[in-house]
C-alpha cells in the first residue's frame, strides 16, 4: 500500500461515516409537527397552482390521489437544473448550475472509473477502444465524462468564488471555510484537468489506480501532477460530507419529511402511536406558565394556566 | 448606525440603539401615492425606555426587561443557554426538533431568500431584516455555546459571536420583526425556513425565559383559557352579543334569526375567530344566514374556548398551542358533532387542521374542514341562489398565507368568487406565492408603543402596493368603490388598519371584507346591499 492510498481510503471511511451520522440525525429525529409547504408536487390535479386534499369537501372521506410521476418530475428538475434557484436568483445559478451538473458529470465519471477499475482487475478485460462493446464503451464515455465533469465543476466553482468575494452581502453570511471549499473545487479541477490531458488522457492510470483501490494491490503513481490530482481528490471526497457541502442528504430530508409531508394522520395509526408515546416524554421547559417535570400529555391537558 | 453596515458579529455591540430606521428610506407607493409621506416613528415613552430594552430598532412589540447588574445578565445568558439545549433536545421539542435542525444546519448563504421577505424589501433592504439574519445568529450561538470545542472553532472559522444579555436582548426583538409568512422558505434553493427558526426562537424565550409579547401571551393564549376568548369575551358576554347580532340581520336583511348553541350531534361546529363578534359582526351574521338558507345542520359552542377558533400559541409557544386546540378538540368530541368547520381565519386554520393534525388524536380525531370548501359547496352547488350582478363592482382577493401557502387551500374561494363577482381580479403574485398582509404571526393585533406604525409602513407596506396596483387607475378614482376580500380575521385588521393609515377610503373608495358577505350581498333571498359601503370600520 502506497501512502496515497492511505490516504484515499480514509478520505473515504470519513466520507462514509460522516454522510452516515447525517442521515442517522435526521432519520431519527421524533415525529415532528406537520410543517409542510405548497406546491406539493404529488398532489394530483393540483399541483400546478398549488392546491391540497384540504380543498375537498370531507375531505377525509375521500381517496387521495397522488401523482407520483409529477414529483419525480420536480425532483429531477431540481435535482439536474437546480430549478429553484434558477427561478429566483438567476446570478447564483449562472455559477451554481454548471457547477452542479459537473459534479454529476464527475459522479459519473468516477463511477466509470470504477467499473473500469474492476473490468481490469476482476474479470481480465482491458478497457481500451480496441476491446468489446462493454469495456470500450466504458472507455469512450470515461474521457467525456472526465473531462466535461472536471472543466464545469471547476468553472461553476471559480464562478461562485467570483460572487461571494465580490458581493458585500455574501461577505457577512459566509464564513472562510466557504470560501476555502470553493477554491478547493476549483484547485483540484484545475489540476485533476492538468494532469490528465499532460499524463493521462484516456484516464488509463486512474483506472488502474481505482482497481488497485478495489483489489488491495499497491500502485505507485508515475509523477507529482498525478499524486497530486489523487491526493486532491482524496480531499475532496472527506472534506464534501464534514461540511455543508453535502446538503444533499439535508435536502433530501427536507423536501421528503417537512415541505412535501402531507401525510394527515388517522385514528390508530402509526403517526397516532408515536404521537401519544411522545406525550409521555417529559417537559423541561422552566418559565413560569409550563409545570416543568410534568409529562407533554399533562402540561398541555391542565384545566387552567395554573402558574407553578 | 448605518442600515446596511451591520455585522452579525455586531450583533451584541454596547450601543443604546443598533439601527435607526429612517421613514426617508422607504420605498415609494404607486399612483395615487407617489407623493405620501410617512409618519415618523413616534418614540417610545421615557417611562417605558427606563424598564425595557429597545435597543434593536427602537421599535418595541415584545418587552424584554432592561437589565443593569452583571449577575442578573449573566444569569439571563446561562437561562437562555440552557433553553438552547432545551430547544435543540428530543424531549423538549420533539415537535418541531426535525425542521427545526434541517433548516438550522443547511443554509448555504445564497441570501435568496432576503429577495422574497416583504419586510426586508419595504424597509428600504435593512439587513437586520434580512431572514437569514436572525438565522446566522442563532447558528453561530450553537456552533460556539453548544458543540465541543466550540469556542476554537469559531474563532477558526472566523465566524465567532459574542453571547451578553445585549445579544440576546435584541434577538428577542428581531424575531419578532418576521411575519412567520415562509415565502422566504419557498424560494430557498434548500428548503431552509427562515420562518420556522424564527417561531423556534420566539419559544425559547417564551418557554425558557417567560418573555413573549402581551397580547400573545397574557391577553392572548392566557386569557383565552382563563375567560373563553382572547378578546376577553365570557359565555354570557357572548350570549348578549348574539341577542344583538340576531337582531342586526333583522334590520340589514329582514329575516329572522336565531343563532343555534351547544345542539348535540349537530353535522358542523362552526368555529369563528371572536375579534369577528366584536369587530365585524356582520361576518358571523353571514354565516348565520348562509349555512341556514343551504340548510346545514350547524352549531356554535357556547363553552369556554369553543366559540374563540384564535390560538396565538401558534406563533410563540407549544404549550400554549396544544392547551388551546386541545380545548376545541374536547368541545367538538363532546357535542358529538361529524365535523368542525374553521370560519374565516387563517392562522386558526393552520393551528386547527394542519398542526392540529398531530395533536386532535385518539377519540379527539374530529375531522375539520375550512369554511371556504363548505362556501364553495354551497354556491357552485346552488344550495343557494345568486345575482352576481349585485357585486358588479372590482373585487380582489388577499390569500391569507397560513390558508394558502401552508395548507394549498387556493381554487375554492376562487371559484366562488368568479362565479359571483363579475370585476373580479387577482393581486400579483398571488396563491401560493402571496405576500403576507403584514399582520401575520400576530401582528395584527399587535396595537401598542410605536409598533403600529411599524407593521403599517413596513410589514404592510408590500400588501398596500399590491392592493392598489389591483386597480387601473380609472378604478382607484374614489368614484369608484371597490373591495379587497380576505377571508382571514387578523389579515382583515391588518388590511383595516392599512386602509385607515393610508386614508384609502377616503382617496380611493377600498372596502375590505371577507367572502361570506359577497356572498351574501349577492343572494337572491336576502335584501339589497348587505355590505354596507357607507360604515367603514
Amino acid at each position: 500500500m502506497t501512502g496515497i492510498q492511505l490516504f484515499t481510503y480514509f478520505a473515504f471511511l470519513v466520507a462514509f461515516i460522516a454522510i452516515l451520522r447525517k442521515v442517522l440525525r435526521y432519520a431519527t429525529a421524533p415525529e415532528s409537527m406537520r410543517w409542510e409547504l405548497y406546491p406539493v408536487p404529488h398532489e394530483k390535479g393540483r399541483a400546478e397552482y398549488g392546491g391540497s386534499y384540504f380543498e375537498e369537501l370531507d375531505w377525509w372521506t375521500k381517496e387521495r390521489e397522488t401523482d407520483l410521476f409529477n414529483e419525480l418530475k420536480e425532483m429531477f428538475s431540481e435535482i439536474v437544473f437546480l430549478k429553484g434557484i434558477f427561478h429566483h436568483n438567476k446570478k447564483v445559478w449562472n455559477s451554481s448550475f454548471p457547477f452542479h451538473f459537473g459534479l454529476y458529470m464527475t459522479i459519473g465519471w468516477l463511477v466509470l472509473l470504477m467499473t473500469g477499475g474492476i473490468l481490469e482487475a476482476f474479470f481480465g478485460m482491458t478497457v481500451d477502444s480496441q476491446g468489446g462493446f462493454f469495456s470500450t464503451a466504458v472507455y469512450y464515455l470515461t474521457i467525456p465524462l472526465g473531462f466535461g465533469g472536471l472543466a464545469l465543476a471547476g468553472l461553476g466553482a471559480f464562478g461562485l468564488f467570483i460572487w461571494r468575494s465580490t458581493d458585500k452581502t455574501q461577505k457577512k453570511f459566509n464564513a472562510p471555510i466557504d470560501f476555502f471549499n470553493l477554491i478547493a473545487f476549483t484547485v483540484t479541477a484545475a489540476v485533476a484537468l492538468a494532469a490528465s490531458i499532460m499524463y493521462d488522457p484516456t484516464f488509463s492510470f486512474l483506472r488502474s489506480y481505482t482497481g488497485s483501490l478495489l483489489t488491495f494491490s499497491a500502485i505507485s503513481s508515475p509523477n507529482v501532477l498525478l499524486t497530486a490530482e489523487i491526493i486532491l481528490l482524496a480531499f475532496l471526497t472527506l472534506l464534501i460530507p464534514i461540511t455543508k457541502m453535502s446538503h444533499f442528504v439535508a435536502k433530501y430530508f427536507l423536501y421528503h419529511s417537512v415541505r412535501w409531508n402531507d401525510q394527515n394522520n388517522e385514528r390508530g395509526s402509526k403517526i397516532e402511536k408515536n404521537i401519544l408515546e411522545l406525550l409521555n416524554k417529559q417537559v423541561g421547559w422552566s418559565a413560569d406558565h409550563i409545570r416543568t417535570g410534568k409529562t407533554w400529555g399533562e402540561v398541555i391537558t391542565e384545566p387552567k394556566n395554573e402558574e407553578k | 448606525m448605518k442600515k446596511n453596515d451591520i455585522d452579525v458579529k455586531e450583533f451584541g455591540k454596547k450601543v443604546d440603539q443598533l439601527f435607526e430606521l429612517n421613514v426617508e428610506d422607504l420605498p415609494k407607493l404607486p399612483y395615487p401615492y407617489e407623493d405620501w409621506v410617512d409618519k415618523v416613528y413616534p418614540d417610545v415613552s421615557e417611562a417605558r425606555k427606563e424598564s425595557t430594552d429597545i435597543s434593536l430598532d427602537g421599535i418595541l412589540n415584545v418587552a424584554v426587561p432592561k437589565i443593569e447588574d452583571a449577575e442578573e445578565k449573566a444569569k439571563m445568558v446561562a437561562n437562555f443557554l440552557e433553553g438552547l439545549k432545551k430547544l435543540l433536545s428530543k424531549e423538549d421539542n420533539w415537535t418541531f426538533l426535525k425542521p427545526f435542525l434541517l433548516s438550522l444546519d443547511n443554509c448555504v448563504g445564497c441570501n435568496t431568500c432576503s429577495g422574497a421577505c416583504p419586510v426586508f424589501e419595504e424597509s428600504g433592504e435593512v439587513d437586520i431584516y434580512r431572514p437569514l439574519f436572525r438565522s446566522e445568529i442563532l447558528r453561530r450561538i450553537i456552533k460556539k455555546y453548544n458543540s465541543p470545542m466550540g469556542t476554537i472553532t469559531a474563532k477558526i472559522s472566523g465566524h465567532d459571536i459574542e453571547l451578553n444579555w445585549e445579544l440576546i436582548a435584541r434577538l428577542a426583538q428581531l424575531a419578532y420583526r418576521c411575519t412567520l409568512c415562509r415565502r422566504c422558505a419557498q424560494t430557498c434553493p434548500m428548503g431552509v425556513d427562515n420562518g420556522l427558526i424564527s417561531r423556534e426562537i420566539r419559544k425559547l424565550f417564551s418557554m425558557e425565559l417567560g418573555i413573549s409579547p402581551q397580547e400573545l401571551h397574557e391577553d392572548g393564549t392566557i386569557k383565552q383559557l382563563e375567560t373563553g376568548s382572547s378578546t376577553g369575551l365570557s359565555p354570557v358576554a357572548l350570549m348578549d352579543l348574539m341577542e344583538f347580532a340576531e337582531e342586526d340581520i333583522t334590520d340589514r336583511t329582514g329575516l329572522e334569526h336565531k343563532f343555534p348553541f351547544d345542539k348535540s350531534g349537530a353535522d358542523i361546529l362552526l368555529i369563528h375567530n371572536a375579534g369577528e363578534f366584536l369587530s365585524w359582526p356582520e361576518n358571523l351574521e353571514a354565516f348565520a344566514i348562509l349555512f341556514d338558507i343551504a340548510g346545514l345542520s350547524w352549531t356554535l359552542s357556547s363553552e369556554q374556548v369553543g366559540y374563540d377558533s384564535v390560538n396565538y400559541g401558534l406563533f410563540y409557544d407549544d404549550a400554549q398551542y396544544a392547551k388551546v386546540t386541545l380545548k376545541h378538540a374536547e368541545i367538538a368530541k363532546k357535542l358529538g358533532v361529524r365535523k368542525v368547520v374553521l370560519g374565516e381565519c387563517g392562522h386558526a386554520h393552520k393551528a386547527t387542521m394542519a398542526i392540529g393534525d398531530k395533536v386532535w388524536v385518539g377519540e379527539s380525531n374530529i375531522p375539520r374542514e375550512s369554511c371556504l370548501v363548505t362556501m364553495e359547496d354551497i354556491v357552485m352547488n346552488e344550495k343557494v341562489m345568486v345575482d352576481p350582478e349585485r357585486n358588479n363592482f372590482p373585487v380582489t382577493y388577499h390569500d391569507p398565507c397560513n390558508v394558502t401557502r401552508s395548507m394549498g387551500i387556493v381554487e375554492p374561494q376562487r371559484r366562488v368568487l368568479r362565479k359571483i363577482c363579475p370585476q373580479f381580479r387577482e393581486m400579483t403574485p398571488h396563491g401560493v406565492d402571496n405576500y403576507c398582509c403584514g399582520g401575520g404571526s400576530g401582528f395584527a393585533i399587535m396595537q401598542s408603543h410605536n409598533f403600529p406604525e411599524w407593521k403599517l409602513q413596513i410589514s404592510g407596506r408590500k400588501k398596500f402596493r399590491q392592493i392598489l396596483e389591483a386597480f387601473t387607475k380609472e378604478e382607484l378614482d374614489p368614484g369608484v368603490r371597490k373591495y379587497v376580500c380576505a377571508p382571514c380575521s387578523n389579515c382583515k385588521g391588518q388590511i383595516r388598519d392599512l386602509l385607515t393609515y393610508y386614508e384609502a377610503w377616503d382617496r380611493c373608495q377600498i372596502l375590505y371584507g371577507g367572502l361570506v358577505e359577497l356572498i351574501i350581498n349577492c343572494m337572491v333571498d336576502v335584501r339589497e346591499g348587505y355590505i354596507e359601503w357607507d360604515d367603514f370600520h
